[in-house]
């Protein structure tokens, strides 16, 4: 390690970055299914990935259980919460505007927060990797192997969804909700249902990010309001409700603030990722893969 | 919605004017109480605090309530006037007004720099952009120690004095601040009712109507932004004068937050509301929550979800609700 070449320095951030980067991404995704919805941004998202990694340190490290028990575990109670986050917060809302649910979303965030803050307490948890700690070196780098499963898991999401997406049913009404919720109900379809699949589908996104993400960076109960923040960024950097989007915004951003706290100031590192999305709003507020027209018709 | 009504605006001044009247005795009477209730003399300390975060919700109360956008980014502003101030004072020996203008204008800047974008777009951008414009100040207030004395903040912080009489006791700057209240809430009261008041109730019903008629909707917002981040400035420089000690995790996202709080729990469509709904929260977490610690963050959560899904117009709407059922 000390004697790295600049460039196996650079390459080492890079990894750094797209791991980390692929989290912001899975969060952005989950930011996405719930705006082309609802039209509203869910505050909460990033306590989906919170609640994730600290349910997983349950299973995994309090209960024993193998990951192959775990993971789905993990991922079905995270659900729940989103599920519930709908039924108590979202859905008794009697004129919901985009206002209200911002605000509801706000205040179910800080729930969750402090409900976490009094299961597991203010320490950091760790989480043992699915495949050991040995780094494989490449290139004068070294990978952790858990950043191997953190893109897998990317891959394996944007897959699935896709997927969900066009050769479903209801993948399909949840677009259609997406294009008009008005036009959908008229058709069929239940757009209170759609509302409740969309935060329990965002809510199992955030929660396999928060897994695969704590063998790497450890987990505790304040990281939330971060992590939406930077999964906001890129969403916003990708356009806002565009899943290609989502998955080149969060690596982007992933880049920038691995790239910027290695080469300019580590203590600043969080300030890099903000700044892009200022910027991005500054430039070009519809996001690198957002066309103008869209983002004309939506309400957001 | 919009009143033209000679008589019925008339009226309206009437019921404005004696609110108003009341008040006015209400905060002059209430140190004078205090002689006799040994209890409210206690309470003048935090009464200082409720005068400081009722201006800051007064401001937000304009840009949420009226014109429908919401703000994570005015702890930043609230610590800007407090840093300003703060900085100026100790390092540079500057006399706390021309600081308390200087943060004024650091704010008006700040605000056009980061509303000016994330406001031209429809919707809530600002609420994500202001987000990460909090943290930013946040980490910056951090880092630059040298100035600002980093995480274990900035002390010894001078008092503030007026044409040479020191503001020093409690009862004073209880007089200070709550004129300074008085004199926004009455500036508050004109713009609602005037033609920027209706035009920021056009742009909270409908953005695309509001424009149809004629209302630059961006120009509104950018406006009544910079005004409630100058608003903000000014509270957070009295903040920093009266404790004397500031330090970074008093201006965090929490305390955006809690500003939040405030107004929904005192109705955010109530200049009055926002009065009640600062003094409810700051007595709330500097008295009454105090053993909740920690999980008082969990007990905010509660509060701000009952309230949207049962109030939606704060606790202020509730004399209004009891007459309809009552009239049923």
């Amino acid at each position: 390690m000390e004697h790295m070449t600049l460039a196996s320095q650079l390459l080492q951030y890079i990894i750094t970055g797209v791991t980390i980067g692929s989290i912001y991404a899975m969060v952005a995704i989950g930011f996405n299914i719930i705006y082309n919805v609802t039209e509203a941004i869910n505050f909460a998202q990033g306590e989906f990935v919170m609640l994730g990694g600290l349910v997983m340190v349950f299973f995994r490290v309090t209960l024993k259980l193998p990951v192959l028990f775990s993971l789905p575990l993990t991922i079905s109670v995270v659900m729940a919460v989103g599920i519930l986050l709908d039924r108590i917060a979202i859905r008794p809302i009697r004129k919901p505007t985009v206002l209200s649910m911002v605000i509801a979303t706000i205040g179910a965030s800080f729930f969750i927060r402090g409900a976490a803050m009094f299961i597991w307490g203010k320490n950091p948890f760790d989480l043992p990797p699915f495949s050991g700690r040995n780094p494989i070196t490449f290139l004068g780098a070294a990978i952790q192997p858990q950043s191997l499963w953190v893109l897998g898991f990317l891959v394996a999401v944007v897959i699935v969804l896709t997927i969900f997406f066009d050769r479903t049913i209801m993948g399909k009404a949840l677009r259609a909700c997406a294009v008009n919720p008005s036009a959908s109900s008229l058709v069929g379809i239940n757009v209170k249902y759609m509302i409740l699949i969309s935060f329990a589908l965002s809510a199992a996104i955030g929660a396999i990010g928060g897994i695969v993400i704590t063998p790497i960076s450890l987990m505790e109960y304040d990281r939330g309001a971060m992590l939406a923040v930077k999964g906001f960024s890129a969403c916003a950097v990708g356009g806002i409700g565009n899943f290609p989007g989502a998955v080149l915004g969060g690596i982007l951003i992933g880049l920038i603030e691995s790239l910027g706290a290695g080469l300019i100031s580590s203590g600043y590192k969080d300030v890099f990722a903000l700044l892009a999305l200022l910027l991005i709003l500054f430039v070009k507020p519809s996001g690198l893969l957002g066309s103008a027209e869209v983002s004309k018709i939506r309400k957001f | 919605m919009i009143v033209f009504d000679n008589k019925k605006v008339k009226q309206w001044m009437n019921k404005d004017f004696s609110h108003l009247t009341g008040f006015g005795l209400c905060i002059f009477l209430l140190p004078l109480l205090g002689k006799w209730i040994p209890m409210l003399a206690n309470y003048m300390d935090v009464m200082v605090y409720v005068g400081i975060y009722s201006i800051i919700t007064m401001a937000l109360c304009l840009l949420t309530g009226y014109a429908g956008q919401i703000s994570l980014g005015h702890a930043s502003f609230f610590g800007i006037g407090a840093y300003v101030s703060g900085v100026m004072t100790t390092r540079y020996g500057v006399n706390p007004w021309p600081c308390l203008m200087l943060g004024v204008a650091a704010s008006a800047t700040v605000a056009l720099l980061i509303g000016g974008p994330s406001l031209k777009l429809k919707g809530h951008y600002l609420a994500m952009a202001t987000m990460a414009f909090c943290i930013i100040i946040t980490i910056i207030f951090n880092e630059t120690a040298t100035y600002t004395g980093g995480p274990d903040g900035l002390a010894f912080i001078p008092g503030i004095s007026i044409m040479g009489h020191a503001v020093d006791s409690e009862v004073k700057y209880y007089y200070l601040v709550w004129s300074v209240v008085f004199l926004v809430l009455l500036f508050c009261l004109n713009i609602i009712r005037s033609r920027v008041g209706r035009a920021l109730r056009s742009i909270h019903g409908s953005e695309l109507a509001a424009s149809a008629i004629g209302v630059n909707v961006a120009r509104y917002k950018i406006y009544v932004f910079v005004f409630s981040a100058v608003l903000t400035s000014v509270a957070g420089s009295l903040y920093a004068h009266y404790l004397n000690f500031i330090n970074p995790a008093s201006f965090d996202l929490l305390v955006s937050i809690k500003f939040l709080i405030m107004i929904i729990l005192g109705g955010m469509h109530s200049l009055w509301g926002a009065i009640f709904g600062a003094a409810l929260v700051t007595l709330l977490s500097y008295e009454w929550l105090q053993y909740f610690e920690e999980a008082e963050v969990m007990v905010y959560g509660v509060i701000v979800l009952v309230i949207v899904i049962f109030l939606p117009h704060g606790l202020v709407s509730i004399p209004k609700r009891l007459k309809s059922i009552r009239a049923r």
